[in-house]
């Protein structure tokens, strides 16, 4: 699914991640550890294709393809997906529209036709229940306002929605109380699939607890340092990252 | 994202730049008395008519063209262009749609306007002015039932001249300014309405406005005026083709709104906007003013300014009467060259009226966008508000975006509120939202009309749509 080899990257001429690399196979779930301002988001925005994130040498394949001569949509639409750690705010732009928008050019890319409104209607009331998401958060403008939570779970809907292949979830559940963080996570195991893989990015074992991975990596100053499994997660729950 | 550069443009996206093939009818190009008598006799005016334009043209010698608009251009040579241009062999205005000639049909339909009413916008009256000539109207049959006058202004004149003769000029005076004295003298063709008393006007009435001929210029006027207790709501369209030389539309709208009526206006402009190098374009200098005469009356313009080399006019309200209400709601677009300023008159006079200005500038390539507004209270203005709000988005960095204010109050207890941003369209939103597999343009698009949804939102609902597909247009190519 995704092979990441010797991966540098450097944002404004800094060099932040170092020598990264990582094989995620399908279905498998990894967790990516480490203390804050170690790197980690890097790599989501990286495998998304952030422009402001460079590549300076590396490989990444994408189901046997050269991601990184994909552009954000490109990416996008062969079933790479981030779920942002602060979600941009889109002034003006209805929730609903939008997601419509997501998914039609998502469907137009598989060679289907534009969704009916009573279709995607029904699709947008089941997905939200089981996030707990109240309709009337449709009509307001894309995470304008939202409270952190309401942005995460729109961003877990937008998974829902998309049908994507490679999940990366980026701090995921800051900013989520304990019952938001519970129907999120239900909502995430319940779109786990063999066909589907997870990289879950968190500083805690909260998260892990609900979404159980299968490797468990430390990520320090740019680099894995100890990959596991999920027991690596409770030695760094009780001892810290300076273990 | 970064596959193309920022800032580089695409050609070929002006879908409307097509010339029609059909032989014109111009008269000798120049400005002078006799030229303007000829159009009068071209139009078959009464003798008033042509005073009227003698007598502005006579005011016009004395002026001169403003120079204050934050726009660059080479001086006009006013006796270079021709005044009057019309499709050959048309003498009298078909009386029916079969009489029409069948190019002239096919120039509209090819402009999404079909002139065939089977195959109208369910709803909405077109008349249809091709260079200085009005070529058809619909709907007229069903307007005439319920009183509705809506005909060329030319036909105007001579079937409704008491109305036309009460409130040509009482807005926009003759001696208003350079550009408007000249339209009035030689003004060609345009619409005339008149919504009678108490009468809600059922459909939508549209003008749509096209230059074909070259090196020729247009002088629209328009005249509506909504009688007691009435309500119309009106939109215009325009489109020229592609060439390289410059060419002036000049209209004059004037609107009168009396005692409880209401009149909407909305426009979406779309004249060649000249090419990616800033070669060709319309000049477009337009004189629109409303005056909401009676009591509780409004008048609202809505605008949609995409097109154009040169945009340089601000539709106003003046609200004499009293609790009348003024309303503007613009969106100006301009990419390439492209250069705009635009904005609103505000002048109240009466007590407790009421204006409202949400202004909406866009702004990429190397273009400039300007907002220019004055909201004036006179001293009798008791309890005047006004609220205002201009938002600037710039996309690149090599566009620019202005914003003059102006504010004016002798009344002791009115109130204002002024609001103004500046914003990029950040780099962090156009990620976002690709993230999601829109492409860079369609990422833009949406971020844009996010942007406009406040006034594209008052546009009357057939056109809605149509505008934001032109607003996507109108900057595709502008991000990278």
């Amino acid at each position: 699914m995704l092979n990441i080899k010797e991966l540098n990257v450097s944002v404004e001429e800094k060099q932040i991640i170092k020598d990264l690399s990582l094989k995620v196979g399908s279905g498998e779930v990894h967790a990516i550890m480490g203390p804050n301002g170690s790197g980690k988001s890097t790599i989501a925005h990286t495998l998304a294709g952030n422009p402001n994130y460079e590549v300076t040498s590396g490989k990444i394949d994408f189901n046997n393809e050269d991601l990184l001569n994909m552009d954000p949509s490109e990416r996008s639409l062969s079933g790479l997906f981030l779920a942002f750690q602060y979600p941009i705010e889109l002034p003006g732009v209805t929730n609903a529209s939008y997601l419509k928008q997501i998914v039609n050019v998502h469907r137009k890319h598989n060679g289907d036709k534009p969704i009916e409104a009573g279709e995607f209607l029904k699709m947008l009331k089941e997905k939200s229940s089981k996030l707990n998401i109240p309709m009337d958060m449709h009509s307001r403008f894309v995470n304008a306002g939202f409270s952190g939570g309401e942005k995460k779970k729109n961003e877990v809907l937008q998974l829902d929605l998309l049908n994507p292949n490679l999940v990366i979830m980026d701090e995921t559940d800051s900013g989520l109380d304990v019952d938001a963080l519970k129907s999120t996570s239900e909502a995430v195991n319940q779109l786990r699939s063999s066909k589907r893989s997870f990289i879950i990015i968190t500083h805690y074992l909260r998260l892990l607890e609900y979404i159980e991975p299968d490797y468990v990596h430390v990520f320090q100053e740019g680099s894995i340092i100890e990959s596991g499994d999920k027991s690596l997660a409770n030695k760094i729950d009780t001892e810290g990252y300076a273990y | 994202m970064n596959k193309v550069s920022k800032d580089t443009f695409k050609q070929d996206k002006y879908k409307y730049g097509f010339v029609t093939d059909i032989e014109s009818d111009k008269i000798p190009k120049g400005l002078n008395e006799d030229i303007i008598k000829l159009i009068s006799k071209k139009k078959d005016e009464p003798q008033w008519m042509l005073d009227w334009r003698l007598n502005a043209f006579k005011r016009l010698q004395q002026m001169s063209p403003p120079k204050w608009v934050k726009a660059k251009f080479d001086d006009i040579d006013f006796q270079d262009i021709y005044y009057y241009a019309s499709p050959k062999n048309f003498k009298d205005k078909p009386k029916s749609l079969e009489d029409v000639d069948p190019k002239l049909l096919e120039t509209y339909e090819k402009l999404g306007i079909p002139l065939k009413e089977q195959k109208v916008l369910a709803g909405v009256a077109v008349d249809a002015v091709f260079d200085s000539v009005s070529v058809a109207t619909t709907f007229k049959d069903k307007l005439d039932e319920i009183g509705v006058i809506f005909c060329p202004i030319s036909e105007a004149i001579k079937k409704h001249p008491d109305l036309v003769r009460k409130y040509l000029g009482s807005v926009i005076p003759v001696t208003d300014h350079f550009y408007a004295t000249l339209n009035s003298a030689v003004f060609s063709d345009g619409s005339f309405v008149y919504i009678p008393k108490g009468v809600r006007c059922p459909m939508e009435l549209s003008t749509y406005f096209r230059i074909n001929a070259s090196e020729t210029g247009q002088f629209e006027r328009t005249l509506i005026v909504a009688d007691e207790d009435s309500y119309v709501s009106y939109l215009e369209g325009c489109t020229a083709p592609m060439r390289d030389e410059n060419q002036l539309h000049a209209a004059n709208v004037e609107l009168v709104a009396l005692d409880n009526a209401e009149i909407k206006y909305s426009t979406v402009q779309n004249w060649y906007p000249g090419d990616e190098n800033g070669i060709g374009g319309i000049y477009n200098f337009v004189t629109k003013r409303g005056l909401c005469k009676g009591n509780n009356s409004k008048i609202s313009w809505t605008q949609v300014e995409t097109g154009s080399a040169i945009t340089w006019k601000y539709p106003s309200c003046i609200l004499k009467g009293d609790n009348s209400k003024g309303e503007f709601y613009s969106v100006a677009i301009t990419n390439n060259f492209q250069q705009a300023d635009t904005g609103t008159k505000m002048i109240h006079l009466g007590k407790n009226t009421k204006s409202r200005i949400i202004s909406k500038g866009i702004s990429a390539g190397k273009s400039s966008n300007t907002y220019r507004g004055l909201v004036n209270f006179h001293r009798k203005a008791k309890n005047a508000k006004n609220f205002t709000q201009c938002d600037s988005l710039l996309v690149g960095d090599r566009c620019s975006a202005h914003t003059i204010p102006l504010t004016e109050n002798s009344s002791n207890d009115s109130s204002i509120e002024h609001e103004a941003t500046t914003s990029k369209i950040s780099d962090d939103q156009l990620f976002y939202v690709m993230q999601r597999g829109l492409s860079a343009e369609e990422a833009q698009g949406i971020i844009v009309n996010g942007f406009c949804k406040e006034v594209l939102q008052n546009l009357p609902m057939e056109f809605a749509v149509e505008a934001q597909k032109l607003v996507n247009i109108s900057l595709e190519g502008s991000v990278g």
